[in-house]
């Protein structure tokens, strides 16, 4: 298969690269950039005139159920991702290989986004006992993690990312306290208070968090923090950073938009987890974001029924729908916060892949043929019916939103192409 | 968005659904007390009912037990001359799995006018009003931590009786505003009705945060709260806040903040003390004070009767 993308602006954050020229793809790679190679002849010509070709967006924060990988990959695809990294937390948990196999053979049958899972840390994500982390890592895992849920015993913890530290391995933490979130179902403060929910303190996630940093110092292990959503984190992780610690952090998308005065009349598709919280914390995220403290920006994809979400606020199944928001939820972030278009795409693509260590999110010769191909100043209304995923469930719905995807070219294959 | 408009006022500006007292504009929280000042009246007759709601079927749902409130909500509705259905939902069918919005459409089909719903979450009542039928009315009997509004109406219509003006008045709530419904909603009806000064008291595990952001003064010190307020409102403190880590015993509570007539000397010599109930005595409030010449907690309950009448006299007027 020979695809050429023409005419298109090709942006590529790894290399600082950002001017109108033609892609080639042979053999699910890229052969060239600019000048079309001798003697070609495309099985396909994409039209990319007015458009952005960028790396295909890497999303380091997925969650997938059995029986829903068909949508979700169809909704990644849709959303320009082509590289999706999966929480442990499915049923059953990943803390088996055979069960890593299967997950990423199953995902493979389908030709399109590349899926890439975070072994469970401990078995059964209980925090008790180590999983098989290497065994794990043989069969694909790319990290291990608790997905949202804490190890109580620090101890555990420690070993655990000794033991990762062993092996290189890296530790993906979500900092939250299980006892001061106890129950908690919004961000403690005055939202919470007048609509009387129960409050998820900040402290919650910058004890945890100063849990995570200390044990990294000591271990060693690359640690990544999933899903910030203080300003004191925020802090706590610039400062680990610049002290030199293996340590890398996300955010999701949700925070940099929203906060806890848009959960309104107890709109339970703001229930999210981490909660939103104030404005203040939104700013500094944004702020760790543009000053590179926050290397990834990700979808933190939770798909959910309506039956999970249609039930009052504090009953309601925490998460959203992402991945056919990530790109103009992030082209929107970066036009609000003047953000270079080609550092926001970092952010979405070779800067979480890195932080991931995966090689992927970049556009170069020899790289891997993963494109996405989006119209910046075509607008789209979100609403259910335009999901693919199974979850319908966003807190953007009825939002016009910027971008729209035209194509997606997953390993030299088109995974997905917007109707004329 | 759906969710982001104000529920509970139709296109006129005119009450349709009554979920709190926060949002509420100060000409319908008079209203309701002007309309309620009628049915005081009423109540005091011989022949207590009124052919005002006759026809309408109200539907009292209670997904959280409350025999008190919900016969009061019952005495209400059928001094109106409506028919009145009560389902103690808690025991039936949600135990089967049946979820609130299936339990609300069953209902709406057996064409119901009005529900009444108290929950044990906050917010539910929203719900159900974003999901029922334009003409259906819904009424929050108490939902979680969040508000009790015809709770925080009849507190304010029983001070009105006593006090008058709203705009000299010094109000002093105490005890678990942490998990109380009844205080937000009456923290809402007081600074809407222009009380220049509402105190809340309480130990630091029982204030919920930010809470001054609401327009109140935060007190800790029972003593100190107490000085000249004009009105006191003890709040319920349930058995079960004893076994965490809020606070050590009850003993110790009623020794900070239990009100005694000693400690409610401090305020004016003509405060009223009101309480939503049950009461605890001896732990919230001695005795002494609660069937004292001070007390006016049995006229609130009288008294929410007939506000009650006048919640839903109005909601039935209201269309959408």
């Amino acid at each position: 298969m020979k695809i050429a993308i023409r005419k298109g602006r090709v942006i590529d954050a790894a290399s600082n690269f950002d001017a109108q020229v033609d892609v080639f793809i042979a053999a699910s790679k890229i052969v060239a950039i600019g000048e079309q190679p001798d003697d070609w002849h495309s099985n396909r010509d994409i039209n990319a005139d007015g458009c952005i070709v960028a790396p295909g967006l890497v999303d380091l924060a997925v969650h997938v159920k059995r029986g829903t990988l068909a949508t979700e990959l169809a909704a990644a695809a849709a959303g320009g991702v082509t590289s999706m990294v999966c929480s442990p937390d499915t049923d059953p948990v990943l803390d088996e290989p055979g069960l890593v196999d299967m997950l990423r053979l199953r995902a493979q049958s389908f030709h399109g986004t590349h899926l890439y899972p975070l072994g469970a840390l401990t078995k059964s994500l209980a925090g008790v006992q180590l999983a098989e982390i290497s065994k794990l890592a043989q069969a694909g895992c790319v990290g291990f993690s608790q997905a949202d849920r804490a190890v109580l015993d620090t101890q555990v913890l420690l070993r655990a990312m000794q033991y990762a530290a062993t092996f290189d391995y890296s530790v993906w933490l979500q900092p939250e306290d299980l006892h001061l979130a106890k129950n908690g179902v919004a961000h403690e403060g005055e939202v919470a208070s007048r609509l009387g929910l129960e409050g998820i303190p900040s402290s919650a996630e910058i004890i945890a968090l100063a849990t995570h940093i200390e044990l990294a110092r000591v271990t060693g292990v690359h640690l990544h923090i999933c899903r910030l959503s203080t300003a004191e984190g925020v802090a706590l992780v610039r400062a680990a950073k610049s002290s030199g610690l293996k340590i890398t952090a996300d955010v999701a998308i949700n925070h940099l938009h929203l906060i806890d005065l848009d959960i309104g009349n107890f709109d339970s598709n703001f229930r999210l987890s981490p909660p939103l919280r104030s404005s203040r914390d939104r700013d500094a995220l944004r702020a760790g974001v543009i000053d590179g403290t926050i290397d990834a920006i990700v979808s933190d994809h939770t798909p959910r029924q309506d039956d999970a979400k249609q039930v009052p606020f504090g009953e309601a199944a925490p998460g959203a729908t992402g991945l056919e928001t990530l790109l103009s939820l992030t082209l929107r972030f970066a036009e609000s916060a003047r953000l270079p278009l080609n550092d926001a795409l970092g952010r979405i693509t070779y800067h979480a892949a890195q932080a991931a260590g995966l090689h992927a999110g970049r556009l170069a010769v020899d790289a891997v043929a993963d494109i996405c191909v989006f119209d910046p100043g075509a607008y789209r209304l979100i609403n259910k019916a335009g999901f693919r995923s199974a979850g319908k469930n966003s807190p953007f719905l009825g939002y016009e939103l910027p971008g729209v995807v035209r194509a997606t070219v997953t390993a030299g294959h088109v995974a997905y192409e917007a109707a004329a | 968005m759906l969710s982001k408009k104000n529920l509970q006022l139709n296109e006129n500006g005119d009450l349709h659904h009554l979920l709190a007292i926060e949002g509420l504009p100060k000409r319908i929280i008079e209203r309701i007390l002007d309309t309620a000042e009628s049915f005081v009246g009423i109540n005091e007759r011989e022949v207590k009912v009124v052919p005002l709601l006759r026809g309408k079927s109200i539907f009292n749902i209670f997904f959280e037990n409350s025999t008190r409130t919900r016969t009061t909500f019952e005495i209400a509705a059928k001094r109106l001359s409506a028919d009145v259905v009560s389902l103690d939902v808690a025991r039936s069918s949600t135990n089967k799995g049946e979820t609130i919005l299936d339990t609300i459409a069953n209902l709406t089909a057996m064409h119901a006018d009005m529900f009444v719903v108290r929950h044990a979450e906050s917010g539910a009542p929203y719900l159900i009003a974003q999901h029922a039928a334009p003409h259906v009315h819904v009424v929050n009997a108490g939902d979680g931590r969040h508000e009790h509004p015809t709770q925080g109406l009849l507190d304010v219509f029983t001070i009105r009786k006593y006090k008058k003006d709203f705009t000299r008045l010094t109000v002093a709530i105490v005890g678990d505003v942490l998990h109380s419904r009844v205080a937000r909603s009456q923290i809402h009806a007081l600074t809407t009705l222009g009380v220049p000064e509402v105190r809340v008291i309480g130990p630091r595990t029982l204030l919920p945060a930010d809470l001054e952001r609401l327009g109140v003064r935060v007190f800790t010190s029972l003593e100190e709260g107490l000085k000249g307020v004009d009105v006191v409102t003890m709040l319920r403190l349930q058995n079960e806040r004893m076994t965490g880590a809020l606070l050590p015993s009850a003993s110790e509570y009623f020794s900070r903040y239990g009100l005694t007539p000693q400690k409610l000397a401090l305020a004016k010599p003509d405060c009223i003390v009101l309480h939503p109930g049950p009461m605890n005595r001896g732990v919230e409030i001695d005795s002494a004070v609660a069937d004292g010449k001070q007390s006016v907690i049995l006229p609130q309950v009288t008294y929410g009767i007939a506000v009650r009448m006048a919640v839903m006299a109005i909601l039935s007027g209201s269309t959408r």
